[in-house]
């Protein structure tokens, strides 16, 4: 029984001491899952961390919940890809500054077979035309994400409304999106990170890359010190700085995954 | 189990024994009448034996009367004006789902028994009935012989005024009934009003001081034990003791 | 051969225990263990008081607990996160993505199941003991530590439901918990990032070490009621 008491009074404290141990010294980031999932972080954080003493917790979601744990005061800091959203963000007044970090690119992925032909593709925009007209099985996230915006785009600029039987809409994550696809062969647009670092390919291969606007630009925002003045901002501006001098883009650009640099930094 | 320690006396002279008074009691269930209206007075020595045949209210009774249910009309009250401590032995003792020591302990804590106390008074109430030896045992494993002397030794911890016993021997062989009436006559000895159901003639004859014999819910006979087995006075009685008799 | 695979994967996980499973797993048990102690300390004495007490509501009230039971984890993450979230009411402790927040999610989802099967288990107990208890002249209040104590065999079973539902569960923990590398990752919110990731070895050999994890603590319980079970019957 003493030992018993003993181990709740351990959890009782540990737990205690997880959350306020470096009450001080830590900052919540909301991020994205394709920077997670990609080992991004655990890549280049330590040598933050081990530069300012600041631990950096990442909250890893899609873009979407990442802005609203954001405009709820839940985080600190943001880092997202969806420039379009981040602008209409500083415009509400949730931001006061967003920069270009880096970007990597979208790839189009697909059965190695290719019934769609999507690899003669000169284009981005004739690759999914192609696949419109092949009916040939899509996968989409469906779930609001950066990602997912990015592909809606992608299909405007094809001047496709996507609908029917082959458009999947899949409300899941990016991983679980590519665990789908490879399961019914189906095509998928990915972020490269995620790609590269992911494991249950089967029949999948890259297909599709290159076009310019496949480009995936992430920002970082500096929160509004109005809206939220609870928040950490003075640790927060320094992973913000530090995103984009020149020790972070050079964690940034030395991270990599089977050899291949998967984040380019951009910033001006 | 049959050795009684306790000298032999006469109840009466250690305490007055609490009487129980019935006025006009009766009860109804969903609007049928099931006992009553009834009055009468236990105020003799007893032990009083509460005879009749079966669905008479016998239960029924012994629960108004320690106050298990209350009566939809009438009263049940005590001469010493406040409700004397009593206990209850039912037919299927109801035992907590530990040692046959901690039944004892719990219900003296509920008593209020002072702590200290608890223990000493819980082994003492053991030894009286022959359980020394099952102390640790899980109540529930016991055998029933085993199980009612345990039910009579919690009551015997308690050392009520008033003791109800439900057919407490209807399910028990004949040396564990043995050791019921020994047990129910040394709590007589001790001072205890004693109230008891029997639908069993000879163990009414062995044990009562007086009867109160009921049929269709109502009382129609309450003698003294001599009276009523040298012959009872009203026709059901009569054809009541014919009935077991003939069988 | 996947099979195979996650087993080989779980087998060298346990072996080569490196400091971040074993982190992971520390915080799973202490996250699910205090959350199931803090719900027994409240779910055990509502229920036996539903079961003793005759009230008005007292149907509804027993019907909002049953159905609780069913209480999907998300819903439950997704309350305990507006709750405590910094737009929300309790939005000032500042407990959101800490392991705090997800005890009490976890608190949130096994409580109902605690408070109705041992409304169950007392009410039917009440039954059996009800005329030696008012023999007794036992006060109802009186009443509830001897039935709980005698229902201990059938609380402990119960009690482990609730810690398979609190170990099991993923989307209340993620949600208000946030995956935090080393602060709030567990094995279930672990697993589903491997998943994500594609690793489905790893994903299937981190499930079979929370099964084994679930499985001994379930054998230490079986045990230590069967042993005193022979004991006190």
């Amino acid at each position: 029984m003493n030992r018993i008491l003993s181990f709740v009074f351990a959890s009782a404290t540990t737990i205690g001491l997880a959350f306020n141990a470096s009450a001080s010294d830590f900052i919540t980031l909301a991020s994205t899952t394709s920077t997670e999932n990609s080992g991004l972080f655990s890549g280049i954080l330590p040598q933050f961390t081990s530069a300012t003493g600041i631990q950096v917790r990442v909250v890893a979601v899609g873009t979407g919940q990442a802005f609203e744990i954001a405009r709820r005061g839940d985080a600190d800091s943001l880092l997202v890809h969806d420039t379009s959203g981040e602008q209409r963000f500083i415009e509400n007044g949730f931001a006061s500054e967003r920069v270009d970090v880096m970007y990597n690119d979208f790839v189009l992925i697909g059965p190695a077979d290719d019934p769609a032909n999507v690899s003669a593709a000169n284009s981005a925009a004739d690759a999914f035309a192609a696949i419109a007209d092949a009916r040939a099985p899509f996968a989409s996230r469906g779930d609001d994400s950066g990602t997912n915006r990015a592909e809606l785009r992608f299909w405007k600029n094809a001047g496709i409304e996507p609908v029917g039987r082959w458009y999947r809409e899949l409300g899941s994550g990016m991983g679980p999106t590519l665990n789908t696809a490879a399961a019914m062969d189906a095509y998928v647009i990915s972020d490269r990170a995620t790609w590269v670092a992911f494991k249950n390919r089967q029949n999948l291969t890259l297909l599709f890359e290159g076009d310019e606007v496949l480009f995936n630009q992430y920002g970082s925002l500096l929160l509004s010190e109005q809206k939220h003045p609870h928040l950490k901002h003075d640790l927060a501006k320094q992973w913000h700085n530090w995103l984009i001098s020149e020790a972070g883009r050079q964690a940034i650009a030395n991270f990599k995954v089977n050899g291949q640099q998967l984040f380019f930094p951009n910033a001006k | 189990m049959t050795s009684l320690n306790v000298p032999m006396m006469d109840a009466a002279l250690i305490a007055p024994l609490p009487s129980l008074h019935f006025d006009d009691v009766a009860f109804s269930h969903q609007g049928e009448l099931l006992l009553g209206p009834c009055s009468f007075t236990l105020d003799g020595v007893g032990p009083t034996l509460v005879m009749g045949p079966n669905g008479a209210g016998k239960s029924l009774m012994l629960r108004l009367a320690h106050g298990l249910i209350s009566p939809t009309q009438g009263s049940v009250s005590w001469s010493c004006g406040e409700r004397p401590r009593q206990a209850m032995v039912f037919q299927q003792p109801v035992l907590l789902r530990r040692s046959a020591l901690a039944n004892l302990t719990h219900a003296l804590a509920v008593n209020n028994t002072p702590r200290k106390a608890r223990m000493p008074l819980a082994r003492e109430a053991l030894a009286r009935f022959g359980l020394a030896a099952r102390a640790d045992t899980p109540a529930r494993v016991l055998s029933g012989g085993e199980q009612q002397r345990l039910a009579l030794a919690r009551a015997w911890a308690l050392s009520p005024s008033v003791l109800f016993l439900d057919e407490p021997t209807s399910a028990l062989d004949p040396a564990a009934t043995k050791a019921v009436e020994a047990a129910v006559q040394e709590f007589h000895q001790r001072g205890t009003r004693i109230v008891m159901t029997t639908h069993d003639l000879h163990q009414a004859r062995r044990l009562a001081g007086d009867v109160l014999f009921l049929s269709g819910g109502k009382v129609r006979e309450h003698t003294s034990a001599e009276s009523f087995f040298n012959g009872p006075a009203s026709s059901e009685a009569q054809a009541f003791m014919a009935g077991e008799l003939i069988e | 051969m996947e099979n195979n695979n996650a087993l080989y994967v779980a087998l060298s996980l346990v072996l080569n225990l490196d400091a971040t499973l074993y982190q992971i797993v520390i915080l799973s048990l202490q996250v699910s263990l205090l959350a199931v102690l803090v719900a027994a300390v409240i779910g055990f004495p509502l229920g036996a008081a539903v079961a003793l007490w005759r009230f008005p509501g007292r149907g509804g009230a027993i019907i909002a607990l049953n159905a609780m039971m069913g209480l999907p984890p998300v819903v439950a993450g997704l309350t305990v996160y507006m709750l405590l979230s910094r737009a929300g009411p309790l939005g000032e402790w500042g407990l959101l993505f800490t392991p705090s927040a997800m005890v009490i999610a976890q608190v949130v989802l096994v409580l109902p199941i605690l408070a109705a099967l041992s409304r169950q288990k007392v009410e039917e107990l009440l039954g059996e003991y009800q005329e030696q208890f008012i023999s007794l002249n036992m006060s109802r209040s009186r009443m509830m530590p001897t039935l709980l104590w005698d229902a201990r065999f059938a609380l402990l079973t119960i009690l482990l439901a609730g810690f398979g539902r609190a170990s099991a569960e993923v989307g209340a923990v993620m949600m208000v918990g946030g995956n935090i590398e080393g602060v709030t990752r567990v094995m279930t919110t672990a697993i589903v990032l491997e998943t994500s990731k594609g690793d489905l070895p790893l994903a299937l050999g981190l499930g079979i070490v929370l099964l084994t994890l679930v499985m001994l603590v379930n054998a230490g319980a079986y045990v230590v009621g069967e042993l005193t079970k022979r004991r006190m019957g």
